[in-house]
């Protein structure tokens, strides 16, 4: 089983040196996803989700931020202890990353062709002609109508969903492409754009046996795309499971309340309105110890304050950071 | 983002016009800044035709027809206190100012653009350090710095030329600097940088070509005021020395001549008023279509 984990990260703490204090932004991180699979990280903004994907990537600002302590090892090598030019070549090649917002991702002065064709040049050390004929085939591949004229366009001439594909293009033209980390790819496209990028990326990743980091907040995203879970919250890891058991039987509160404020969730429609759960993520300069959801959470007693949870295994592979699960009634 | 107008996505159109393509059609409606563009095409095209349009040959002296009026046929705008052609003279300086013009700009747009490219892309030390430097070059009155740059390497008009491009730097610095932090925060950096690429190319290849819209505003205005502060220069002994027909040191040599000859001093000043007024029409015309946020 080990050797199937294509990511596997283990202890990841993530802190920014800000002038108000240090921000942890990630805390004692275990992740791991196997080679095909896709693994979605969910939890509301502010709770970790990007500072992990760059840390994935090596990509965190620095300063102020810093990867503390822990081992994130992809394809069984640990890239927290190679260097600068050995992360760069691995960039791009084992790893790529599609990111939120489609309408700034791609470089305004270049056509679309010319950036594909880049990743061809630098990557695979083609000539500028054969790589823009890759390019055209990537465009076709991710679905664009007429790629041969539309490797000549700018990104300001494509639509949001459109700028997407080429992003997606993009990260599949790596040479070895290992694991790809999805940052929200559609939160900034419309709905019926959005299935459709998803439902592209679903079929590439199926084709190409790739990874996938699904960051979200849509629990419906999830449901749609990924075959396991975790749920972050400030910082933390507080349940992860696979897909099926977290929808059926989630343990965490705060994994219950994500589920609760989703509207088209059939299970938890009876017993809840569509709710949002009370009160405000925690400032992370400020955070205890404790359990970080305490302050929000109705079941919250004096151990929670005190004590961040161990690890409980809910059987299944299905772990929960609370000190009462299994015990609570949602 | 940037200053380019890069917001029209409904404009879905099968041509693929370039950016720079499209704001050259906007540039195109812009009637003041298409009058500057003449303006400067017109003596660029006196500039390189000059022994063909010049009438006299500029430097040739003839005491017999010293200071006449204009409208003497057929020393159109009549002759110096040398008795040479003034109108010849105008053209032959066209060459000059213009030479000087686009050589400061070149010397501050490279190099200013350089150091505010660097700094704004590493920070850091490297960035704390030149900007003190331009801070302080900031801090002394421009054309006393430009003197003292000039009186530093010697009065003769190349030099002139590298004190303005000295001088006028910091500006263009400042410029590229802001772009940069405007521009290294855009997600298609991160998104390039996710894709293997390294800084240099990031810099050069990526950022910059994002960030020459303010520049060129920037150094097209900068031509005017260059071959002013360069007849200033010639004027105060420090650029062009005679016999050279630079506008400025005409300017110059005959200014005890306002009153009695007053057309000795007069052409080459309008010469310098319209080059001038038509790298500012067309900068500004060029700041218009390039930044939407300044138009009404
Ligand atoms: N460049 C930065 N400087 C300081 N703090 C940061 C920076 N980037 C992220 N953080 C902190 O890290 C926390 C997690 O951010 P992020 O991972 O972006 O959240 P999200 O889950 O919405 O993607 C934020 O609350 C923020 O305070
Ligand atoms: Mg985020």
């Amino acid at each position: 089983m080990e050797n199937n984990k294509f990511l596997d990260i283990k202890g990841l703490n993530v802190s920014f040196y800000t002038q108000k204090g240090v921000v942890r932004a990630v805390r004692d991180l275990d992740l791991w996803i196997n080679k095909g699979e896709t693994l979605a990280l969910v939890g509301e903004s502010g709770c970790g989700k990007s500072v992990t994907a760059s840390s994935i990537i090596r990509l965190i600002p620095s300063p102020p931020g810093k990867i503390e302590s822990g081992e994130i090892f992809l394809d069984g090598q640990d890239i927290l202890k190679l260097s600068e030019e050995e992360m760069q070549k691995i960039r791009g090649d084992k790893i790529s990353m599609i990111f939120q917002d489609p309408m700034t991702s791609l470089n305004p002065v270049f056509k679309i062709g010319d950036q594909i064709a880049e990743i061809f040049i630098t990557h695979y050390g083609l000539k500028k002609k054969e790589a823009l004929e890759r390019a055209v085939e990537m465009l076709d591949m991710v679905k664009i109508p007429s790629p041969e004229k539309r490797v000549k366009s700018y990104p300001h001439q494509l639509s949001g969903g459109m700028r997407q594909r080429v992003m997606i293009a993009m990260a599949l033209a790596s040479p070895h492409p290992g694991i790809m980390i999805a940052d929200e790819p559609t939160t900034a496209l419309d709905v019926t754009i959005q299935a459709q990028i998803l439902d592209l990326m679903k079929e590439l990743q199926e084709k190409i046996q790739m990874s996938l980091l699904l960051i979200t907040h849509d629990m419906g995203v999830v449901a749609e795309m990924a075959s396991r879970v975790a749920v972050m919250y400030a910082g933390r890891k507080v349940e992860s499971a696979d897909v099926y058991s977290i929808f059926e039987k989630p343990f965490h509160p705060y994994t219950v309340g994500l589920l609760n404020s989703m509207p088209s969730n059939e299970k938890y429609k009876h017993n809840a309105r569509l709710e949002a759960i009370e009160g405000n993520v925690p400032n992370l300069l400020e955070i205890g110890d404790g359990c970080p959801f305490e302050n929000r959470c109705k079941y919250a007693k004096d151990i929670c304050r005190n004590k961040f949870p161990e690890i409980k295994d809910m059987g299944n592979n299905h772990h929960v950071w609370c000190h009462f699960a299994g015990e609570l009634n949602f | 983002m940037s200053f380019l107008k890069l917001f029209k996505s409904e404009n879905v159109a099968n041509n693929s016009e370039s950016i720079w393509y499209e704001n050259w059609q906007l540039l195109k409606k812009n009637k003041s800044a298409m009058f500057g563009l003449y303006i400067i095409i017109f003596f660029v095209l006196i500039a390189i035709f000059a022994p063909v349009v010049a009438p006299f040959d500029p430097y040739a002296q003839n005491i017999d027809i010293r200071k006449l009026p204009f409208f003497s046929w057929p020393y159109i705008l009549g002759t110096d206190d040398f008795g040479r052609d003034i109108l010849s003279r105008i053209i032959y300086g066209a060459r000059i100012s213009l030479v000087i013009g686009f050589i400061s700009v070149s010397i501050s747009l490279i190099f200013g653009s350089f150091i505010g490219l660097i700094s704004g892309f590493y920070g850091g030390w490297i960035d704390k350090i030149s900007m003190r430097i331009i801070d302080i070059m900031l801090a002394f009155p421009y054309i006393l710095l430009t003197i003292v740059i000039v009186a530093l390497l010697g009065p003769t008009l190349l030099n002139a030329m590298i004190a303005i491009g000295i001088a006028r730097l910091p500006q263009y610095a400042r410029i590229m600097r802001a772009s940069v932090l405007a521009e290294k925060a855009a997600e298609y950096v991160e998104a390039e940088k996710s894709l293997g690429v390294g800084n240099v190319e990031l810099m050069f290849r990526s950022i910059l070509p994002n960030c020459l819209a303010p520049i060129i505003v920037q150094a097209t205005l900068g031509v005017g005021s260059a071959i002013i502060e360069s007849a200033a220069l010639s004027f105060l002994g420090l650029g062009a020395q005679p016999p050279t027909p630079e506008w400025g040191l005409m300017i110059a040599s005959a200014r005890e001549f306002v009153s009695s000859a007053w057309w000795i001093v007069t052409f080459p000043g309008i010469a310098i008023l319209f080059v001038v007024l038509g790298f500012n029409l067309l900068g500004d015309g060029i700041r218009d279509v390039l930044d939407p946020r300044l138009k009404d």
